[in-house]
């Protein structure tokens, strides 16, 4: 390390051991001290998804929250370079100015720790890979990111991908690292794929308590060509006054009757195209036999939000479940979980939230076990301050945590970036 | 083409060849092991013919657990193997090696599972693209990639090369419409990742293996995601009187908020090409033809065909026609899809190179490529996907002049250069293999590509499975002047030296 670093290396450190750097090189700088020194380091943004995850015990942290700014927008080349700790506000505010968004439907987590708004950054995004509403039409975060570039835990900058969609050149590194919870790279810089916003959207609303109806009407809309963009089921039970009084005021929209139980369903479009989805939905679906409202723009747009806000389980001291299955087994779970959890269905029958009261891990157990027979994963998204750990936070089997091990072995040997984030020795 | 340099020959395999036939016979049905020349003669190569090596031995398991006993000897013996699929590939990756067994996944060729529930088809790795969308059509579905070999393409190489095709902007490529796959390290460990779930948690293995060309595992199935063959599908085609302006309307049109399903450049050379070869009816005085495809409901297609011929005459178009069916739509597509055989056609030879570039830099690729063809006196015809920005250089040469053969080279290699200085990348779909290899040092610096290694020597320590594809030869880079040797310090420690 040359003097300047060392001098630098002071500089950054707080009191509370969190370094700040400005810049890529700083960043692996610090790195590069912290690998000769055998200590691990906790990455950190705004903070704003920290709490999901496993607690990390760390010698220090490293805030990447100064590497922040949009560095490229090319709007008729569909992407957008950025900063990696650049505020999600920002990205958005960008990109709405050319009628742009990123498709994959960002969720903000701000409102089940808080009650409300707090995105964060587009680095934590990409940490969690965990997208909205309209992933089962447009993929998810991973699936919108074309590259990135960042520090290793040897301290080496390294890039991967580029700014185009097509792009075979090497390993693709930029899914590796979406979703690994900072366990292999600290973003420094990312180039993500955006696309034209949707001129309307309108949302029909479907008031059934049939769950058996429900899951077909899923699988017929995921088998219909009329591009549906989002479809939700929000169930009645559990029955709980204060939960179901909760629902209604956040469902209170003129056009729907926010009592009993329904499924959404997201048309967007222009407005000659969103009529012409309607009448053959309308078909499809048998709409006429059923109790159906409308929303119209203005209510639409908000209930989507209110769905990605994750609103009804705002503030929650208990523990919340993101659960993704083969979406043929919805019946069976939906039997299963009866009335006795709140909770509510998105991607079309695939992803399950699901809220289990405090000092019920066991409860957790039993349904990990279901969803793994079913074929699909679970994980404890947010845990109730009596949890306790009995199990783990996410799902892996023997064989890929071995693969894991090796992999994060090849990008940060020394377990230098949280360690243990995700799983014990990674 | 020219000589090409390969991993060190491992005189001890090839001594030993005898025993590693016996073994292998052994393992897996007697008759699924080749050795006889005539019977290893049709794998001495893939679509990238310049380059042939007869293989030490071939082997062809008819199941996941046969791959695994394969792999499993083969890596106790320090056997090198190069997994092979249809063979279609246009980079060389499937290249056999003198010192490895060739493992070809051609009786995996059975779909197992159709899903409609799911939306997906579990189906071995030796199926055809085309085969998944035979087998779901139907009921009006379809598997979205389309590389233009899907006819013969098996999908476990889709995989490995993680293929697009022309409608990649809109439906993704094939990392972005799997959902699983069971594959096989080269210690023989069986893995399975994802599944008929949306996205997986944890590490995105499945995003890693997609496009790795065989370097890190095996695919024996893959779990394909199906979707609903859109309502409406309609085409423009559209002609300009010069490269700029087609090339602006094309932006346009983008920036205009339109995502086209495909969006399809061909230039003047081109277009006179596939109209001798196909009569397609194209209009053969303009300097550029644009296809634009759009599809959703009936008016959605109608609006956007508007918009977009809005734009095409505001940017000067020549000439525009809109399909009034579908007979005509694929009219429209005849020349495109005959553009190969035509440039075959009319040269001994053609080198089809496969670069990607931002969208609007198009005008200035192509007149760079004009530059360099006459610099090196060789004709050339481009086509792009313009929806993606993939770009294909097609050089016409012949073969038979070692002169010609050797300029078509560095052609080839001056225009993915040209690639990367606009922005872009060195290899859009065809993959890097062992063509491209050597310009990885183009795009990635040392440490960009000693991450890559570690990560191969993470999953296959000894190096076993298809070496010598990808990455750069240490050789040959330090030759070329890419690789800086920095007091006596190796850059690349993983890589095999001669």
């Amino acid at each position: 390390m040359s003097i300047e670093e060392k001098k630098n290396f002071q500089i950054f450190q707080d009191s509370n051991k969190t370094y700040y750097p400005e810049n890529e090189v700083q960043v692996s700088s610090i790195v590069k001290e912290l690998y000769q020194k055998n200590l691990s380091t906790e990455l950190i943004g705004t903070g704003t998804k920290s709490f999901i995850g496993n607690k990390i015990q760390s010698a220090s942290k490293l805030s990447l929250s100064k590497l922040s700014g949009i560095v490229e927008y090319l709007p008729g080349e569909l992407y957008i370079k950025i900063h990696a700790n650049t505020s999600l506000e920002i990205i958005e505010r960008e990109l709405e100015k050319n009628n742009q968004e990123l498709a994959f439907e960002p969720i903000d987590f701000g409102f089940i720790e808080t009650g409300k708004s707090n995105k964060g950054t587009i680095a934590g995004y990409i940490s969690c890979n965990f997208a909205g509403s309209r992933r089962f039409k447009v993929g998810s975060v991973r699936d919108h990111i074309l590259g990135f570039r960042g520090v290793n835990g040897k301290g080496d900058i390294i890039k991967s991908g580029g700014t185009v969609v097509k792009n075979v050149t090497g390993y693709d590194l930029s899914k590796l690292v979406t979703g690994s919870f900072g366990t292999l790279v600290a973003l420094t810089e990312v180039v993500l794929k955006v696309l034209p916003k949707k001129k309307l959207s309108n949302t029909i609303t479907i008031h059934t308590e049939d769950k058996k109806l429900v899951n077909a009407l899923f699988e017929k809309i995921s088998s219909s060509s009329s591009e549906i963009s989002g479809a939700v089921y929000i169930p009645e039970e559990p029955q709980d006054e204060s939960y179901i009084f909760n629902k209604e005021m956040i469902f209170k929209f003129n056009d729907l009757n926010s009592k009993g139980s329904f499924l959404a369903l997201r048309i967007e479009g222009d407005k000659i195209s969103i009529k012409e989805r309607i009448n053959a939905l309308t078909d499809e679906l048998e709409l006429n036999k059923l109790k159906t409202s409308m929303l119209d723009v203005h209510q639409s747009v908000p209930f989507w939000k209110k769905i990605n806000n994750l609103e009804l389980f705002a503030e929650t001291r208990n523990n919340l479940l993101r659960v993704v299955i083969p979406p043929s087994k919805g019946n069976e779970l939906m039997q299963k979980l009866g009335n006795k959890y709140k909770y509510y269905i998105d991607w079309c029958g695939s992803l399950y939230w699901i809220e289990v009261q405090s000092k019920k891990s066991m409860k957790i157990v039993e349904i990990k076990k279901l969803i793994k027979e079913m074929g699909g994963y679970l994980t404890i998204i947010k845990t109730s301050p009596d949890y306790d750990f009995e199990e783990t936070i996410f799902t892996v089997d023997d064989i890929r945590l071995l693969i894991s091990e090796k992999i994060k072995e090849s990008f940060d040997p020394k377990r230098i970036f949280n360690p243990g984030k995700m799983y014990r020795g990674i | 083409m020219s000589e090409l340099v390969l991993p060190k020959i491992d005189k001890a395999t090839i001594d030993k060849k005898e025993y590693i036939f016996k073994n292998l016979a052994k393992i897996i049905n007697p008759e699924n092991v080749l050795n006889h020349e005539d019977e290893i003669k049709p794998y001495e190569t893939d679509a990238l013919a310049a380059y042939k090596q007869t293989p030490l031995v071939v082997v062809m398991p008819e199941n996941t657990q046969e791959v695994s006993s394969i792999l499993k000897f083969c890596h106790k013996e320090n056997i090198k193997v190069v997994p092979r699929g249809a063979g279609t590939g246009l980079s060389g990756g499937a290249l056999p090696l003198q010192d490895a067994v060739l493992l070809s996944l051609g009786k995996f060729n059975k779909i197992l599972e159709i899903d409609f529930e799911n939306k997906c088809v579990v189906t071995q790795p030796g199926v055809t693209n085309l085969g998944l969308t035979h087998a779901v059509q139907h009921k009006n579905f379809y598997y979205a990639p389309d590389p233009s070999s899907q006819l013969a393409c098996s999908i476990g190489g889709n995989v490995a090369e993680n293929s697009g095709g022309v409608h990649s902007l809109k439906y993704g490529t094939t990392t972005n419409n799997i959902l699983g796959v069971e594959m096989v390290m080269m210690d023989g460990t069986i893995c399975r990742i994802g599944g008929k779930t949306l996205d997986q948690e944890g590490y995105d293995l499945m995003g890693l293996i997609c496009g790795s060309e065989g370097l890190l595992g095996v695919i024996t199935e893959v779990t394909a995601k199906i979707l609903k063959k859109p309502q409406v599908v309609k085409a423009a085609l559209i002609g300009f009187p010069t490269i700029e302006e087609g090339g602006n309307a094309a932006t346009e049109i983008i920036s205009n908020g339109i995502v086209p399903a495909g969006m399809e450049i061909m230039d003047k050379a081109l277009i006179e090409a596939t109209d001798n070869f196909s009569n397609a009816g194209y209009p053969r005085d303009a300097e550029l033809l644009l296809i634009v495809e759009l599809d959703g409901t009936e008016s959605e297609v109608d609006g956007l065909l508007k918009e977009v011929s809005d734009i095409c005459k505001k940017n000067n178009c020549s000439s525009l026609k809109l399909s009034n069916n579908e007979k005509e739509r694929l009219s429209f597509w005849a020349g495109r899809k005959a553009a190969f055989p035509a440039c075959g056609a009319m040269a001994p030879d053609y080198y089809c190179m496969d670069g990607s570039i931002p969208r609007g830099k198009l005008a200035e690729a192509l007149l760079e490529i004009k530059n360099l063809s006459k610099k090196y006196d060789l004709p050339v015809a481009n086509c792009f996907h313009a929806g993606d920005g993939n770009l294909h250089p097609l050089i016409m040469y012949d073969g038979g002049d070692k002169e010609q053969l050797r300029k078509t080279e560095e052609f080839g290699s001056e225009i993915l250069k040209t690639c990367v200085r606009l922005g872009g990348v060195i290899t859009g779909e065809h993959g890097v293999g062992v063509e491209k290899r050597e310009l990885m040092c183009e795009m990635f610096n040392d440490n960009d590509i000693q991450q890559q290694l570690d990560i191969k020597s993470s999953l296959d320590e000894k190096n076993l499975l298809n070496p010598g594809k990808v990455y750069p030869i240490l050789r040959k880079c330090a030759e070329e002047g890419r690789v800086h040797v920095h007091r006596g310090e190796e850059k690349f420690p993983n890589l095999p030296r001669f």
